[in-house]
This record gives C-alpha cells, structure tokens and sequence, in this order.
C-alpha cells in the first residue's frame, strides 16, 4: 500500500515537472539565438520574438522550478532506504547541479528579466545564453544520475551501500552518453513545435507579420533538425540498450521467446501473465535490424533472460511491465515520426511561399502542440518502467527502497495535496500561456 | 584531515547563507500586507527581492543537494521523518514560487489578491517550519538504532521549538524590513524604516525567550563556543536595533545578517558532532562520524565546493550590485 502511493506520487510529481523542462531547455536556446540576432543586426523583429517567446519562457520556468524542488526532497522523503543506499553516489549530482546549473539559471535569469534598462544589449543577451547553458547543464547533470541507476558504473558495494570509486567512470556510463543529446534535441524539438504551433494560429488568423514569418521559418529550421536527430539519437540507443539491457529492449519489443532471425512486432495484444503475445502481426527480420542493424541476427526473449537474471539475482521476477513499455515505446516513435514529417513537409511548403495558404496545416500544426509532451512522457515510462522491478539496476530493486517510516496516512495526505495544487496550477498555467501566446508579437506590451 | 568534518562546516555555511538571504526574502513576503497599502507599493516591494530571490532559494536547495552528498543519512532520516513538515513547506514554497512570476501578468485585481495571499503565507510558513525543524535537530527527536524517525508530526512540536519557529518569521520581517527600507523609495521607505524601528524590539525579546528555553531544553551550554556565538548573536541584534532606531539601515541591515549568521553558527557548533540528536539514545544521533559518505564522495564534493562556491557568491555579489539602488516607478514595468 505504502509502497503503491510513494510510486504514483512520485510518476505524478516527476511526469507534472517533465512537463515544464523540456520547453525550458530548447526555448531558452532559441531566445538565446534570437537575442542575438538582434544584437548582431539591430533589427526590430528579433527583438519582438525575444520579448513575446521570453513572456511564455518565464511562466513556463516558474512552473519548472516549483515543481522541481518537490522532487529533490522526495527522495529523502519517500525514498529514504535508496537515499541511505544511493546517497554516496547519486547525492553528488544532485549537488553538482545545484552549485554549477541552478544558481547560474536562476540569478541570470533574474538579471534577464529585471536587466531590460540596466544592462547593455549584448550583456543582456548573454544572461539569456547563461541561462541555455546551465538549463541543459543541468539536464547534464540529472540524466547522469539517472543513467547510474539504469547501468551502474563506477561504483563499488562497500559498508552495506554503493560507493562511488570512479567519477569518470561514472560519466563514462554509455547510457548517459546515447541518453543525453537524445533528451535535449527532444528539448529543441519540443520548443520548435511549441513555436511553430503557435506561430500558424497566428498565421491562420491573417496575422501575416513579418515577424510571425520569422518565428516560423526559424522554428521550421530548427524543427526539422532536431526531430530528425531525435530518430536517428533513437535508433542508435536502440542498439545500445540491446546490447546492454536486452531485458529493456524485449519489454519494448515484447519479444518472449529467443528467435534468430528475429521479427519486430507492430502491434500485438499482448498476455502478461502467459508470457506470450496471442495476436501480433509481425515483420520478420526487422527486429534485428533495429536491434544490431543486422537482419539475421539472434534477439533473446523475456523468458530466457528472466532465466539467466534468476542465475544472477537470485529467485524473483525480473520482467517489467511488458505491455506498459511496449505501448509507450511505439507511442513515442509514431509520435516522433508524425511531428518529423509533418515538420518536414510544413517547412518545404513554407520555402515555396505556399504555407501560408494551408489553412488546415497551419490549425494541424497548432494541434500538435501537446504531441511533443506526450511523447516525452512515453519515452521516461520506457525507460523508468522499463527498469523495473529495480530502482538501481541489479543492486536495489524499487520495494526495497522507500521510506519505512512513511505512513499510509501521510502519504494519502501529500498525494492529494500534490494532485489538487497540480490541477489548479495547470489550469493557473494553460491560462497564463494562452494568454501571453494570443498577444501579438508586434504590439508594444506593458 | 576529517572530511567530514569539513562538510559539516560547509553544510553550516551553507545554511547560514540561505537563512541570512531568504531571511529577507521571506521576510518581505511576511511584511508585504502590513506595508504594501497599494497595488503599487506591493509591487514595489516584490521587485525589490524580484531579480534575486530564486537565486538566493537556490541556497535552500543546494543545502538539499548537499545533505544528501554529504550526510545521506541525515538527509534520508531528516526528510522521511519530518514529512508533513516537509510536505507543507514544498507546498509554501510551490504557491511563493509560482506567485512572484504571475502576479504582474493579470492585472483583475481578485488575481493580484491571489497571489499576495500566496506570497505572504508562502513566506511565512517555510520560516516558521525552518525554525522549528533546526530547533528539533538540536532538541533531539526520537531516532532508533537504525537511524529511522519513530515520531510523528506533533513530537515535532514542543515550546522550545515552537518558540524558534516564532523567532524565525519574527527575525525575518525585521530583517526584511530593514531590506526593504534600503530598497524602496519615499514614504514606503519611511514605513518599513519606522516598521524595523518597532519590530527590532521584539526580535530582542524573542532571542532572549529562546536563549533561556535553549539552555533549559538542550545542551547546547555545555558547549562553550557555541554559548559564545549565541551571545554574539544577542549583541549583534542590539547593535543592528541599535542602528535601525538611528535610521542607519545599510549597518543595521548588516548586523541583522549577522544575527542570522551567527544564530546558525551557534546552533551547528551546538549540534557538533552530531547532525541530528536522538532523544531516545545519544549513541543513536546521527554524527559526522556515522551518517557521512565514503571519504571519495567527500574529497570530490569539498573539491567541488571549493571551486564553485566563490564563483557562485562572486556572480550574485554582481547580479545584487547590478540590482543595486532603490526601486522606484520605473522598475515597475515587470
């Protein structure tokens, strides 16, 4: 019971925070760019998108870091078993973060805001950049320590917990090293969407300003870019976690048994608890191309790496939620794939001048908005669901790890709390944003 | 050479920052009804600490982050046992956070009322909890063999404890007063000078009340230098009220830092050893001898300190300098 509601209000505090952080990360760039820009050439228009997408960057940014602080004590809080147990090693990112990323985020941003008259234009750009920088910097910082608990390196097990030994080794993780730039170009990608969605309301309204101009083709540019990396980040992380966590990859598959050559399943439904697919319709070879970029290549199942993870671990059941993860991957992909092409084809019409008069486009693209933060949500179940039954792969499982002290009663107390101050600032947010998204980039705002 | 040791001084330092800046921060919040009579001077009041003040609860944050590296025990016991505690402090801190950013960008004045509310009872509230979860660490709360809090929420609540979470808004609002008669203009100025006139009084009396329930409840007066600090900190109040009668508010607004900063040493040298007192046990309390990481994570952590901890107090010198001089119309336009 106790264990149930610590996991749900962490999936909701850390999935609500996930909301904010990614926009923050590629907005911040973006703004960064177009400050300079403005500095460079002089030119109003850049000016303009600084102060119209910088209104939507600070709400968005109060709400991440509001939300943010719940979660660096919930481990403490609800977790205190991981914290004694991980403490060693995962406190030092933690603090990291905090000496070398927030307190640059959070006092340039200040600067940033209140700095409009004091500071002089390139100064004031670059608090922007410092802004950029330790923003991702500090998505730097927690993707390494997310990466220890998903294939912990440089560690030893010592006085009843995990010591850190080796701090290069433990940057050196390859998990951190594919998961990253995947997660920030997912960052910019879900910026550029933000910014071309809004930029096509206004284009489909007949707000047909220069400025509104600019804001697409540069989110068009940028969009492209970054959704493609995405993929291809993707599919070479892809190839990584099958080497390194087949256990991943055939939750992700759901591929039961062994099979050389093997099939990739598209869709199937799928039986938990007789570990096996009843229907799934399947295209044979493509499983190994995806996994070893070879087509002929062996791909091991559930059942037997649930054998060999018995061999290693001890008796207990090793295999994540399979239909969870199956689910949530293929949401990703498709939904990655939808906002690469729609992006692709909205940026070959906008180069021929005929954007503008695809009305139903530009209200497509405007709808797309929420589909960049879906698709971050499914790719953090993938992998944190993923990982189960372990919160540090192979040395702590997830019910071995909460606090013991933490009573039913206190938890039903903060999990409700969380639930109903997140509804009302998602409400406090999605009016404040839509708002500040209506406004008029070309019109002076007090 | 201890590193733990070293940590322990740096998570006291690190502490003291953050109460001498949030100090004034929460300390405007908590003032902001009694002086902002206006939409106007509540703005007002609110950009005085508005470039800063996410800066300056970052320090609150790193104390987190820093416990955790550091002591990991003290952070896991500390922050599973005071739950609701903690809870209600994010849930402060959530509403204060969120209403600094808001506030301007709706100008219905039942949405400005909000968000004023949100201000003032999301200042007060982490200072009040802040003060009386420092108090228990040294009061001493029931930890068992295996390091795990075995109270609940109102053992967390006793006269001794209660009495430094009134001393900590109270202090606070003088501080923020003070804070606030430096950085405003005109006749709000004047009012947060003549508030900082009679409120420094009864932060007096407040630090005397705790003194005397810190030498009957915890035994913090069989450490000399810590009796020694909190003497200091008397006297440096006196002098700060001292100043503040005779409107010289950039020195008193320093001595009432220095009150902070010297409450907090005295309170850590108090602790020393120990981090966190078992009341049930004093082999149980949690020291720099048990609670701490591996010597690696220490040395890496004190090396990181070293290196970043200048530079950060080195740029929000600066970002405070920038930010310099008085808010006035102008500066409203946010």
């Amino acid at each position: 019971m106790e264990l149930a509601l610590a996991r749900i209000q962490f999936a909701i505090t850390v999935g609500f925070h996930f909301l904010f952080v990614p926009l923050t990360l590629g907005l911040s760039l973006f703004i960064a760019v177009l400050e300079t820009l403005y500095v460079r050439t002089g030119r109003e228009v850049y000016l303009k998108l600084t102060k119209f997408w910088g209104r939507l960057f600070v709400v968005n940014f109060a709400m991440g870091i509001v939300t943010g602080i719940a979660l660096e004590f919930q481990f403490g809080m609800n977790w205190s078993e991981y914290s004694r147990f991980m403490g060693d090693i995962f406190g030092v990112p933690l603090a990291f973060e905090a000496l070398t990323a927030f307190f640059l985020e959070s006092t340039f941003l200040g600067l940033w805001i209140f700095g409009w008259h004091k500071l002089s234009r390139p100064m004031h750009a670059f608090c922007m950049w410092v802004v950029a920088f330790a923003g991702n910097l500090s998505a730097v910082w927690i993707i390494s320590a997310n990466a220890f608990m998903q294939a912990p390196t440089g560690y030893v097990l010592r006085n009843g917990r995990a010591e850190l030994v080796d701090f290069g080794a433990f940057f050196a993780n390859p998990y951190f090293l594919y998961q990253l730039p995947h997660m920030l170009l997912a960052g910019i990608t879900t910026a550029t969407v933000v910014v071309v969605g809004i930029s096509a309301w206004h284009l489909a309204r007949g707000n047909r300003s220069e400025t509104l101009r600019m804001s697409m083709k540069l989110g068009l540019t940028w969009g492209i870019a970054a959704a493609f990396l995405v993929l291809v980040l993707g599919h070479a992380q892809g190839i990584y976690i099958g080497k390194d966590k087949p256990m991943k990859l055939a939750a992700m598959e759901a591929h039961w048994e062994t099979e050389k050559p093997a099939s990739f399943s598209v869709v199937a439904i799928i039986d938990e608890s007789a570990k096996k697919n009843p229907v799934s319709l399947e295209i044979p070879y493509l499983l190994g191309v995806l996994a070893y970029n070879d087509p002929l290549a062996e791909v091991r199942g559930i059942n037997d790496l649930q054998k060999e993870a018995v061999q290693s671990y001890g008796p207990g059941n090793y295999i994540p939620p399979v239909a969870i993860v199956y689910w949530s991957f293929r949401l990703m992909v498709g939904l990655g794939t939808l906002m690469f092409l729609a992006l692709g084809w909205a940026w070959c019409l906008n180069r021929r001048g005929k954007l503008e008069d695809r009305v139903s486009l530009l209200k497509f693209l405007f709808w797309m908005i929420p589909l960049p933060y879906i698709a971050n949500i499914a790719g953090w179940t993938v992998a944190e669901v993923g990982r189960q039954p372990w919160i540090v792969f192979g040395l702590q499982k997830v019910d071995k790890a909460f606090s013991p002290v933490v009573s039913a009663g206190q938890l039903i107390f903060s999990l409700s709390g969380y639930i109903l101050i997140y509804i009302f600032l998602t409400f406090v947010w999605i009016y404040l944003m839509k708002k500040n998204a209506r406004l008029n980039p070309d019109e002076e705002v007090a | 050479m201890d590193w733990a040791v070293i940590w322990f001084v740096l998570i006291a330092v690190i502490f003291a920052v953050f109460f001498i800046l949030e100090g004034f921060d929460y300390g405007i919040g908590i003032i902001s009804p009694l002086l902002g009579r206006t939409d106007y001077e509540r703005r007002a009041l609110i950009n005085t600490i508005g470039p800063v003040w996410d800066g300056n609860e970052t320090w609150m944050v790193t104390a987190g982050g820093a416990l955790f590296a550091a002591f990991p025990h003290v952070y896991a016991t500390l922050f599973s046992g005071f739950y609701v505690a903690l809870f209600l402090l994010l849930a402060s801190l959530i509403f204060r956070g969120v209403s600094f950013e808001f506030r301007s960008k709706d100008e219905a004045p039942a949405w400005r009322k909000l968000w004023d509310i949100c201000i003032f009872w999301g200042s007060l509230l982490p200072a009040l909890l802040w003060g009386v979860a420092v108090a228990n660490l040294l009061r001493g709360v029931p930890i068992d063999a295996g390091m795990n809090y075995v109270g609940g929420f109102f053992d967390l609540l006793s006269p001794y404890t209660l009495s430094v979470g009134v001393l900590f808004p109270v202090l606070f609002a003088y501080h923020g007063s003070l804070y606030a008669a430096l950085k405003t203009s005109d006749d709000l100025s004047e009012r947060a000078g003549s508030l900082a006139h009679r409120s420094g009084p009864v932060a007096i009396v407040l630090c005397l009340v705790v003194a005397v329930m810190t030498w009957l409840q915890t035994d913090l007066f069989t450490h000399p230098p810590a009796v020694v600090a909190l003497l200091a900190t008397a006297a440096a109040l006196i002098v700060s009220v001292y100043f503040s009668c005779r409107k010289r508010f950039g020195w008193s607004f320093i001595c009432s830092a220095a009150t902070i900063g010297l409450f907090t040493a005295s309170l850590f040298l108090g602790l020393f050893p120990r981090l966190m007192v078992s009341s049930l046990n004093p082999a149980w309390s949690l020291t720099v001898a048990n609670a701490s990481s591996s010597p690696y994570t220490l040395k890496l952590m004190t090396f990181a300190a070293a290196v970043f901890v200048p530079i950060v107090i080195a740029y929000q010198a600066w970002a405070h300098w920038l930010m310099r001089g008085r808010v006035s119309a102008k500066d409203l336009e946010y």
